[in-house]
């Protein structure tokens, strides 16, 4: 696939040209860009997989497309999804049953469920009920972090998950397969956390919305050619000259699985927050340093996974006295004066966590709000209303 | 000086006497066991005990004892606050502090019980657990709640991390991270909290112990199959699984307890007699029904009720083994302590996939001769109801008998609406009799 590139005398595309782009990727709830990929060659496999985090990599070393599920947002009429879910649970799952049956993903041929909450969790069962022509795995990690505990069971796990994606993609994955796509994605990894150095230096020239479509477009596109995206995108955002706003500067948490409609991030960013750092699509940027290429490769993941990844409330934290310090830390990093907690209706570990979480803040000095949503949510004029509010606050109060 | 005149007489109507609740002799030594346990508990600080607080799903009271440590089980402590009315305003408690209305009610109830000073059940405080064994098994909320719970007591907490089943079986490696868990840091870390030095052989003796209590109660479980059945084993079955769940499995008195159960219950057998309700003996049974799904604790009599007035037994349920799956054959070994441990932990109902568990529930629907599938979908639990939907579908498909679905919730009562539960229980009776080809009896559909 090639990016399009039609823009600017450089020869790279715009800001806008990328950001339409990606805007139309996450609109196509019939995912065109990956079935094309797919039929460009009889032997492609696609590979969906949910939130919070897969090793994409074991994926591609199959040579199949890791192809991320994020339920159908706002955009999309849920018809019989509801008749599979009570009133009282969130609603990425309705959703992405709505996909299921109606066809949307018919060109899946397997389906990972990681271990989120209980919810996913089900729905991988559902899947198997539902798919059985579907490859599905329940996709659990590790909650010991000890090398020789949680590091064996986690690197067994992706033993088994290798060997079936190699039956699935009708191929043996060699180590020296794994290598070259760790390679690629810790490409992609840096560019992803070079695009949120970005937006916290200035986030005038990165909007959240903007970086919201470019980020979700990765979940879709070939890996390869989402790092070519990003990297185009950073080069044009850099160059802009956007006017700055007397905004405050804002974490927004809690957004890690059910995403919150774009409007909303829209609308906070209009009612005074920039987004300086925030949990979506933890997958893109969830080992946070580099995956050595050298030794075993998925030692080299559980190792990894164990000691180099994001935090976030389906982790569990073994130590108390570091209970919610990243989101302290992320607030220091990212030069941010509050926090917004925004969680799915009936998320349960967005919202069991978040008062640990604003007690830790509570401590830390740093002020919050909350508030709730679903990826359908129409109505913005609250949420706007009380993060104008906060972002007032902010600037009228705050210390700082 | 003028007085005041009395109040007339005539309005005020005699109190009605109180009704006498029937309870049969295994049900009263069950409550007696359990307030000595609770009693245990409140003298811990005079005793010098100390206490481990665990959950049900994944309670590993063998090894609790092994430590000499007394065994608090904090999701049992929400059922009697809802038992007892009480669970509504530690609900309430918790919201008010930052508590989303959300999520699970047991935590909250929890965490409101002990903003408002940790009473338990028998009027008496709850101590303060020494150690938070954190079995991490079959419920996503579980792992939150001692997060929250080690936030407030800031004791030690050990995490015990079960793998779910979603692929249907229990592999090697699963076995082995469970007991590399247990040998390296579970142990250790009762070893410090305590004080005792492990044995194994400790544990191994109670193992023992257990196996012989579970082939009493998977008897008693089983005498369902029977018509009709002399237990009820959703309502009922919730008493006779209070021991063995609790803080008695691997106990001397578990194993009286349940050979005392088992032999009340062949003597019902013998007589032909069906399950002892609050209002005493059922009289004739015209359904038999599975259930799917935790009771709800605020209403349990009125709910209860529902189903006696209407000759309605639950004859099988799956909440009956959220601590254990006995009646598929597990049972404690003592001659693999660890590893029994974990396939302990590995297959209890709430970490079994959803295929297995529409699998167990048609295959309870067949073998216990029964009329249908209820579920009762709690809002507050989504690790059981999420996909409830699909499971009343699937196994009404492969048994060709009707399902009904039912809403309410564990320990919140806000969420339960005695008229709407009734409505769809009384339709579902219907559904089951034109099921049976005949029409409802006109005496009984008026009633």
């Amino acid at each position: 696939m090639s990016t399009g590139s039609n823009g600017k005398a450089n020869g790279h595309p715009s800001a806008a040209q990328i950001v339409e782009r990606a805007q139309a990727l996450y609109e196509d709830l019939s995912f065109t860009s990956a079935r094309r990929w797919k039929s460009a060659d009889e032997s492609r496999k696609v590979v969906g997989y949910m939130p919070i985090y897969v090793p994409r990599e074991i994926v591609h070393a199959a040579g199949a497309l890791p192809l991320g599920i994020l339920g159908g947002g706002d955009q999309m009429e849920v018809i019989h999804g509801d008749a599979y879910y009570q009133s009282y649970i969130c609603r990425i799952p309705r959703s992405t049953i709505e996909l299921g049956v109606t066809g949307r993903l018919d060109f899946v041929d397997g389906m990972l469920f990681p271990s989120i909450c209980d919810v996913i969790r089900n729905l991988s069962g559902m899947w198997k009920l539902m798919f059985p022509q579907v490859y599905v795995r329940y996709f659990d990690v590790p909650q010991n972090y000890a090398d020789e505990i949680g590091g064996n069971y986690y690197a067994n796990e992706l033993s088994e998950l290798r060997e079936d994606l190699g039956r699935l993609a009708g191929r043996e994955i060699t180590d020296d397969d794994l290598r070259r796509s760790i390679t690629i994605y810790n490409e992609n990894r840096r560019l992803v956390r070079e695009l949120y150095r970005l937006r916290a230096e200035c986030p005038w020239n990165a909007p959240a919305p903007e970086v919201y479509l470019v980020l979700r477009a990765g979940l879709v596109l070939p890996v390869e050619e989402h790092s070519a995206m990003l990297r185009d995108y950073i080069a044009a955002a850099r160059a802009e000259e956007r006017p700055i706003r007397d905004n405050c500067r804002v974490v927004v948490t809690g957004v890690f699985c059910e995403q919150p409609p774009l409007n909303l991030i829209k609308s906070l960013e209009l009612a005074g927050c920039y987004v300086v750092d925030d949990d979506l699509m933890l997958v893109t940027r969830w080992l946070t340093e580099d995956v050595p290429t050298d030794g075993d490769p998925l030692q080299n993941l559980a190792a990894a996974f164990l000691h180099h990844s994001e935090n976030t409330a389906a982790k569990y934290e073994p130590d108390q006295g570091k209970k919610g310090k990243y989101l302290v830390e992320a607030v220091r990093r990212s030069g941010a004066e509050g926090v917004i907690f925004a969680s799915p209706s009936f998320c349960d570990p967005a919202l069991l966590e978040r008062p640990m979480l604003q007690h830790v803040l509570k401590d830390a000095g740093i002020p919050y709000i909350a508030f709730k949503y679903a990826e359908n949510s129409g109505q913005m004029q609250p949420i706007r209303e009380q993060a104008g509010t906060f972002s007032d606050s902010i600037k009228l109060w705050s210390g700082a | 000086m003028t007085t005041k005149p009395a109040r007339p007489v005539a309005t005020a109507r005699p109190a009605p006497a109180p009704k006498v609740v029937e309870k049969d002799a295994s049900m009263l030594k069950q409550k007696a066991m359990m307030a000595a346990h609770y009693d245990r508990l409140s003298d811990a600080p005079e005793t010098g005990a100390k206490v481990c607080s665990t959950f049900v799903p994944g309670n590993l009271n063998e090894l609790v004892m092994c430590f000499d440590l007394l065994n608090n089980l904090p999701e049992v402590n929400a059922i009697q606050s809802g038992l007892r009315r009480q669970s509504g305003s530690y609900v309430l408690e918790a919201e008010k502090i930052g508590h989303s209305e959300d999520v699970c009610t047991y935590v909250k109830s929890d965490l409101g019980m002990m903003a408002k000073g940790n009473i338990g059940p028998n009027g008496r405080r709850l101590p303060d657990p020494d150690v938070l064994l954190l079995s991490y098994t079959g419920c996503f909320t579980f792992m939150k709640w001692f997060e929250l719970l080690r936030e407030q007591y800031k004791c030690p907490t050990i995490m015990l991390h079960t793998p779910y089943m979603g692929d249907g079986k229990i592999t090697p490696n699963m076995i082995q991270y469970m007991v590399k868990q247990l040998k390296e840091e579970v142990i250790p870390a009762l070893e410090r909290v305590s004080g005792v030095k492990f044995d194994i052989d400790r544990l191994r003796e109670y193992l023992k112990k257990s196996a012989e209590a579970e082939d009493d109660l998977v008897w008693v479980l089983q005498s369902a199959r029977k018509r009709p059945s002399p237990i009820d084993a959703y309502f009922g079955g919730i008493y006779y699984i209070g021991p063995i769940f609790g803080a008695f499995r691997g106990t001397d008195d578990a194993i009286d307890y349940y050979r005392f159960l088992r032999e009340e219950i062949a003597d019902r057998l013998a007589k032909g007699e069906g399950p002892v309700t609050p209002d005493g003996d059922m009289g004739s049974e015209r359904y038999r029904l599975v259930v799917e799904g935790p009771p709800n604790y605020t209403n349990f009599r009125q709910f209860w009720k529902m189903f006696y007035d209407e000759g309605a037994v639950v004859v099988a349920s799956s909440y009956t083994k959220v601590g254990g799956t006995y009646d598929l054959g597990f049972r404690h070994d003592p001659a693999k302590p660890l590893e029994t441990l974990a396939e302990y932990c590995l297959g209890v109902y709430t970490n079994r996939s959803l295929p297995m568990r529409v699998e167990m529930l048609s295959k309870y629907v067949e073998e216990y001769e029964a009329d249908g599938l209820l579920i009762n979908s709690i809002k507050s639990c989504n690790s059981f109801s999420a996909g409830q939907l699909l499971i009343m579908r699937e196994v009404e498909r492969r048994t060709g008998k009707p399902a009904a679905f039912i809403e309410t919730d564990l320990v919140d009562p806000r969420y339960f609406s005695a008229a709407n539960v009734k409505n769809r229980l009384d339709s579902y009776f219907q559904m089951i009799e034109q099921k049976r080809g005949g029409a409802r009896p006109v005496k009984e559909a008026a009633a």
